[in-house]
């Protein structure tokens, strides 16, 4: 592997995801980092997941007789200016991460994977004019786009995963359509072509199913920078509105009331934290696992 | 040579562009026009068609773009709908003020990556290189508004030594923001050193493998001169792109660290833009910030033909 870029083993330069589901899980569970990356996430979908059952207090209702409570028997990480409980908003603000930003992320790649899979396969003029247009769109900050998106649309969930499929579907159509590249010469696309088959077949049976570590790999990616960069909007005032319980927007809430109670600004920031944590090990692992050359497509 | 620049010249032009029909054209799409913005919802229809005509509004969109870019080219970008004053004038202001930030932090994140891309790659795998990694990780994975926000309480509460809060105007004498530029700065070099530091651990690993290497070590060099004369100059080429790609990350971060110290830049008159529904502000910093983008990768791009001998003699793979 003298000066290779593709670093370590790389079974994805030949025909893809040549091991088994079972040598994959293997080599997984083989590395730490994988590991505890995997365990981080699957921790955090739990707690959203129980949300209702660990905490008896609501996320949202105000409570001025007990507001800005330090931690107690009653209030584990304490309490917010309105009296909310910070474990509950915290654990509630979860879900809401986790579904805005796993929406988002699979908007994004489903897209990206499909335009990227036709440019590839396509190729020629439209192809050309495709990636023109993907270089402008790509040359505009993705949180400058994220604010045209939200100034022309106004803000709310659904308006956010729109813009932020609109703002990581070309990065994701630039992967995919690289690692398509790479499949469309190969003898058995040749074949399937020779046999006269469609384009969207030779897309679903044969080029998908080989760059599908890809696009794992660019899920998990994808979705811990999906994670920052919605909590950045909510803490901006441009994602979440209040009083939705939102990471972002609580630490733009409680961080002028940090002295008094620094919990209600840590809780949030260490929740936000150990999820990216998580995905990006998550990401990195996989990545190994399938020897999918992941800095190279840091962008 | 000249060819090969001058082709990648005007792909830039293209690019920039391109770019500000997509912006011009997602902002047109805005429910209700500028006249209704600029009247309020509650105005007569007829005041809004006055207004509409008095704009120009009437005209078809392909022609207001002309207007629009071509003044825009001769850096006139219209009037803001809040102020009524040029945009282009408030912009420089603030773009002066950024600009403090993003060389400071370009220049502290740059040099701070390198160190410690080198010193992880050399050591791979040892205690220094999972040191730096982990702390890549971390850095990594908390948004810039994190940072920055640890940062005031352990610099301006805890031990008051910097200003958590700018309170100068845009129009203040940089000697008077330096202070000002210094917690930004910081946070911003965090989460930008993280990033470039895994492109540099990476390809160091990748260069000091190479066969020239081994031969300038078999020459019997010093591990310094091999790594300084020999290994730098090609591990620091892949870099240089992904540098060049953190500057757009870059606008992207200042708006939210510029939104926590209350710091007179661009970012903060994006943010104001979005409040106010300000679109000639809003379609002027896009425009900009795409124009800075793809002359930073213009400059990567030549600085690579610059420091890779194989790039001068015109015979490039396409990307």
């Amino acid at each position: 592997m003298t000066g290779s870029p593709h670093g370590a083993s790389g079974p994805a330069e030949t025909t893809g995801s040549t091991g088994t589901a079972r040598t994959t899980l293997r080599s997984l569970a083989r590395s730490t980092p994988a590991v505890v990356g995997l365990s981080l996430v699957a921790l955090h979908v739990l707690l959203a997941l129980l949300a209702p059952l660990l905490t008896s207090y609501s996320p949202t209702a105000n409570d001025p007789g007990s507001a800005l409570l330090g931690p107690g028997a009653d209030h584990w990480a304490g309490t917010d200016a309105y009296g909310r409980d910070v474990v509950s908003r915290v654990l509630y603000g979860g879900r809401y991460a986790l579904t805005v930003s796993f929406a988002a992320t699979a908007c994004a790649v489903a897209l990206g994977t499909v335009v990227g899979c036709a440019a590839a396969l396509k190729g020629g003029r439209l192809d050309d004019a495709l990636m023109r247009v993907l270089d402008a769109i790509l040359a505009i900050p993705p949180i400058l786009a994220l604010l045209v998106v939200v100034t022309v649309l106004g803000t709310g969930p659904a308006v956010i995963v729109l813009a932020v499929t609109v703002v990581y579907a070309p990065q994701v159509v630039r992967v995919v359509r690289a690692a398509a590249l790479g499949v469309a010469p190969l003898d058995y696309v040749t074949a399937a072509r020779a046999r006269g088959e469609r384009t969207v077949s030779i897309l679903v049976r044969e080029v998908l199913p080989n760059i599908a570590h890809v696009v794992s790999v660019e899920f998990a990616m994808r979705a811990s920078w999906v994670v920052l960069l919605i909590s950045s909007l909510s803490f901006l005032g441009f994602g979440a509105n209040p009083p939705t319980p939102d990471w972002g927007l609580m630490v733009a809430e409680n961080r002028t009331a940090m002295v008094v109670v620094p919990w209600a600004t840590l809780a949030p920031i260490i929740a936000l934290a150990t999820l990216v944590v998580g995905l990006n090990l998550s990401a990195d692992g996989l990545s190994r696992a399938w020897g999918v050359d992941r800095a190279k497509e840091s962008s | 040579m000249i060819v090969y620049i001058s082709r990648r010249l005007l792909s830039a032009v293209v690019t920039v562009l391109l770019a500000s029909v997509i912006v011009f054209a997602a902002v047109q799409l805005l429910p209700g026009d500028v006249a209704t913005q600029v009247l309020g919802q509650d105005a007569t229809p007829d005041a809004v068609a006055a207004l509409r005509e008095q704009m120009g509004l009437n005209r078809p969109a392909v022609l207001r773009f002309l207007d629009w870019i071509t003044g825009a080219v001769r850096g006139d970008f219209g009037v803001s709908l809040v102020s009524g004053e040029p945009v282009s004038a408030t912009l420089w202001l603030h773009l002066r003020n950024t600009m403090l930030i993003a060389v400071a932090t370009i220049a502290v994140a740059v040099t701070s990556s390198i160190v410690l891309g080198v010193v992880a790659g050399l050591y791979r795998d040892r205690w220094p290189d999972t040191v730096v990694s982990t702390l890549t990780l971390i850095g990594m994975s908390v948004p810039e508004f994190v940072v920055a926000t640890l940062l005031v309480l352990a610099l301006s509460i805890t031990v008051p030594v910097l200003p958590a809060v700018v309170l100068d105007e845009a129009s203040a004498p940089v000697a008077d923001l330096l202070p000002a530029v210094v917690l930004p700065t910081i946070a911003l070099s965090v989460v930008m050193t993280a990033y470039i530091v895994r492109m540099t651990r990476t390809s160091v690993i990748d260069v000091m493998e190479s066969e020239f290497v081994t031969t300038a070590r078999l020459k019997g060099l010093g591990t310094g001169r091999v790594v300084v004369r020999h290994a730098l100059p090609s591990a620091l080429l892949p870099t240089l792109n992904v540098i060049a790609m953190n500057v757009a990350w870059l606008v992207g971060g200042v708006a939210v660290v510029e939104n926590v110290f209350n710091y007179p830049g661009v970012g903060r008159m994006l943010l104001e833009a979005v409040h106010n529904r300000d679109l000639p502000v809003l379609q002027a910093i896009a425009v900009v910030s795409a124009a800075v983008y793809v002359l930073c990768n213009l400059a990567a791009d030549l600085g690579a033909m610059a420091l890779n001998p194989r790039l001068r003699t015109g015979e490039r793979s396409a990307r």
